[in-house]
């Protein structure tokens, strides 16, 4: 394989964990408050506002049923008004965090739901306040679900990635299907799948240990 | 028979028992229950309940209570009440001279850092160690780290498991667990510490140790406790009063001793005969005809003070009958002998009579089941 086309890789390697990684952070930035929000919202609840998570409800399933290359293309007026351009890495970002909330939030809620009731009991038996509750009893409690959550959307973004190619986002799925199957380059479809590969492998080992580390749970003598 | 009662450890008599008096008479109650009713609305399809009724009890400041109960006859929320995670439907509670079912948000917070809570499943944050655990309600009380610190090593000294400081919840024992909960409730130390069940999940060696912490709790720093539980064998140990719930009233109420020695409502009744095994072993049962035999079997309530010391020695004496023992359980409720002893009496239908005279005479209840051959 040539320089150049290892060279091409190299760039399509840092536009995708560039477009995941900003992708993951903004995506975890709205996802898991929505998450926190939806775990605790319901009637009888710390945020009890029932109506509102019916809602909020109803919106991420709307946005997680919209198939993610529609959603690129239907956001494009939007896109443009975020990040000044409909082109590129940067804009790919914007539907990108749009399609990953949503589905972190989803996460986020499954994880804080599954931290025992009894907790949520006994800091309000000395007093806690709602907020104290979500930071120092939910979120913490909850933290090796979390981490999990947050590894399978960045597993899940940068498939989301090769998709972005449509509106010219580059990045690794671009390369791969403008080289690999336009130009009827196995050597580079290949190549990009095994960096796919890898990069899903060191993401899903990664997660795994920082949620066996923190989790104390299964710790023995 | 003195046996028994030597098991009682030395750490549970408690000072002066404490009465709990009418309501409205007790003006120094820790926890007053005024005309308390609590209904839970009917919800999904499940009918309403009325958990509560016609609560009107005081706890006096100092003591230990044990409420006793079954399960749903509504112990859980009379104790959510005290700290005011559940509110009334009805009637109010007063602790220490503030109407905690009137309080709300952050006032009701501060209100709840006196009132400290134990659980039956302890309900540890796995993610802490023992020491960040119970310095849980510190940091929630915006205690600053060098307070925490200096405290939290106080209660673990205090419970004693200081060498546990830095072991997570997972890596502790169930009654290590339970201690930790309990400095966690007595952090902010408070004036009341309400116990949920709190031994329920332990085995009876633990329970005691862990009932003998809490009763030095209780003399040490004076902090009123009550206690939920369904065994009698926690309200044996450890209360001076007691509260008897049936179906969300109070059935009985007062000291532990004369409830026990003295038990009206079959509930009571009931929660009695697990101690004092008023069923008979299975051998003599078998044993026992209605035809007469050579020994008339007589069973004697023994109740309350000095009553079953010298009872065989005098019977035999004063009747001159060789009274056999077939059968005893003699127990200890509130520093007070209380149990039953089957006696065979010989001599015949005779002897017996006299016996069942003599015996109600002193004011023992006694009744024949029958004779042995």
């Amino acid at each position: 394989m040539s320089p150049e086309l290892i060279n091409l890789i190299i760039q399509a390697t840092f536009e995708s964990l560039y477009m995941v990684g900003i992708a993951a952070l903004l995506g975890t930035g709205f996802g898991l408050p929505l998450g926190v929000f939806l775990a605790t919202s319901r009637k009888g609840e710390l945020f009890a506002a029932p109506t509102v998570n019916r809602v909020l409800g109803i919106v991420v399933n709307a946005t997680r049923s919209t198939p993610f290359i529609i959603l690129v293309v239907a956001i494009i007026p939007f896109t443009r008004l975020v990040a000044g351009t409909s082109i590129g890495s940067t804009a790919a970002i914007v539907p990108l965090t749009i399609a990953a909330a949503p589905f972190i939030a989803r996460l986020v809620e499954a994880a804080i739901r599954e931290v025992d009731g009894g907790l949520i009991e006994t800091a309000s038996s000395f007093g806690a306040s709602p907020i104290q509750i979500v930071f120092k009893v939910l979120v913490p409690e909850a933290l090796p679900g979390l981490l999990l959550a947050l590894t399978l959307a960045v597993v899940s973004l940068l498939g989301y990635s090769a998709m972005v190619g449509a509106v010219g986002g580059g990045g690794l799925g671009d390369l791969g299907i403008r080289y690999g199957y336009q130009r009827f380059m196995p050597e580079m479809m290949l190549a990009v799948v095994v960096v796919l590969i890898a990069l899903v492998q060191l993401v899903q080992s990664a997660g795994d240990y920082l949620a066996r580390r923190v989790n104390r749970r299964l710790r023995h003598r | 028979m003195k046996a028994a009662s030597m098991n009682a450890h030395p750490s549970l008599v408690i000072g002066e028992p404490i009465e709990i008096r009418d309501a409205a008479a007790e003006p120094d109650a820790m926890v007053r229950f005024e005309g308390i009713s609590k209904t839970y609305p009917a919800y999904r399809g499940k009918p309403g309940v009325n958990a509560l009724e016609g609560i009107d009890f005081a706890i006096a400041r100092g003591s230990i209570t044990g409420v006793i109960g079954r399960s749903g006859a509504g112990k859980s929320s009379l104790v959510r009440l005290i700290n005011g995670l559940e509110k009334p439907t009805t009637g109010r509670v007063v602790v220490d001279g503030r109407d905690i079912s009137a309080l709300t948000g952050r006032d009701l917070r501060l209100a709840q850092r006196s009132i400290g809570m134990i659980f039956q499943h302890f309900n540890l944050l796995s993610s802490r160690t023992a020491a960040d655990n119970i310095a849980l309600p510190l940091e929630i009380a915006g205690w600053s780290k060098a307070d925490i610190r200096a405290r939290v090593t106080e209660l673990l000294e205090l419970v004693g498991i200081a060498d546990k400081h830095d072991r997570y919840p997972s890596e502790l024992s169930g009654g290590q667990k339970q201690r930790v909960g309990i400095a966690r409730a007595l952090a902010t130390r408070p004036d009341v510490l309400l116990s949920d069940e709190a031994t329920s999940a332990l085995d009876p060696q633990t329970t005691r140790a862990i009932l003998d912490l809490l009763a030095n709790i209780n003399r040490e720093l004076g902090v009123t406790i009550v206690l939920i539980t369904h065994e009698m064998s926690v309200v044996r140990q450890l209360a001076k009063e007691v509260v008897v719930l049936d179906a969300g009233h109070v059935v009985e109420s007062g000291h532990v001793a004369d409830i026990f020695t003295h038990p009206k409502h079959p509930i009571t009744q009931s929660f009695l005969a697990e101690v004092t095994g008023d069923s008979l072993p299975v051998s003599l049962v078998s044993r026992i005809v209605q035809e007469p035999g050579s020994h008339a079997v007589i069973r004697v309530q023994v109740r309350g003070a000095g009553a079953g010391d010298t009872l065989i020695a005098r019977l035999a004496r004063e009747l001159g009958l060789d009274v056999s023992l077939l059968s005893a359980r003699i127990d200890e409720i509130g520093g007070q002998p209380v149990g039953s002893l089957v006696l065979g009496i010989p001599g015949g239908d005779s002897a017996a009579t006299r016996t069942l005279a003599w015996l109600s005479q002193y004011q023992f209840p006694a009744e024949r089941l029958g004779y042995v051959a």
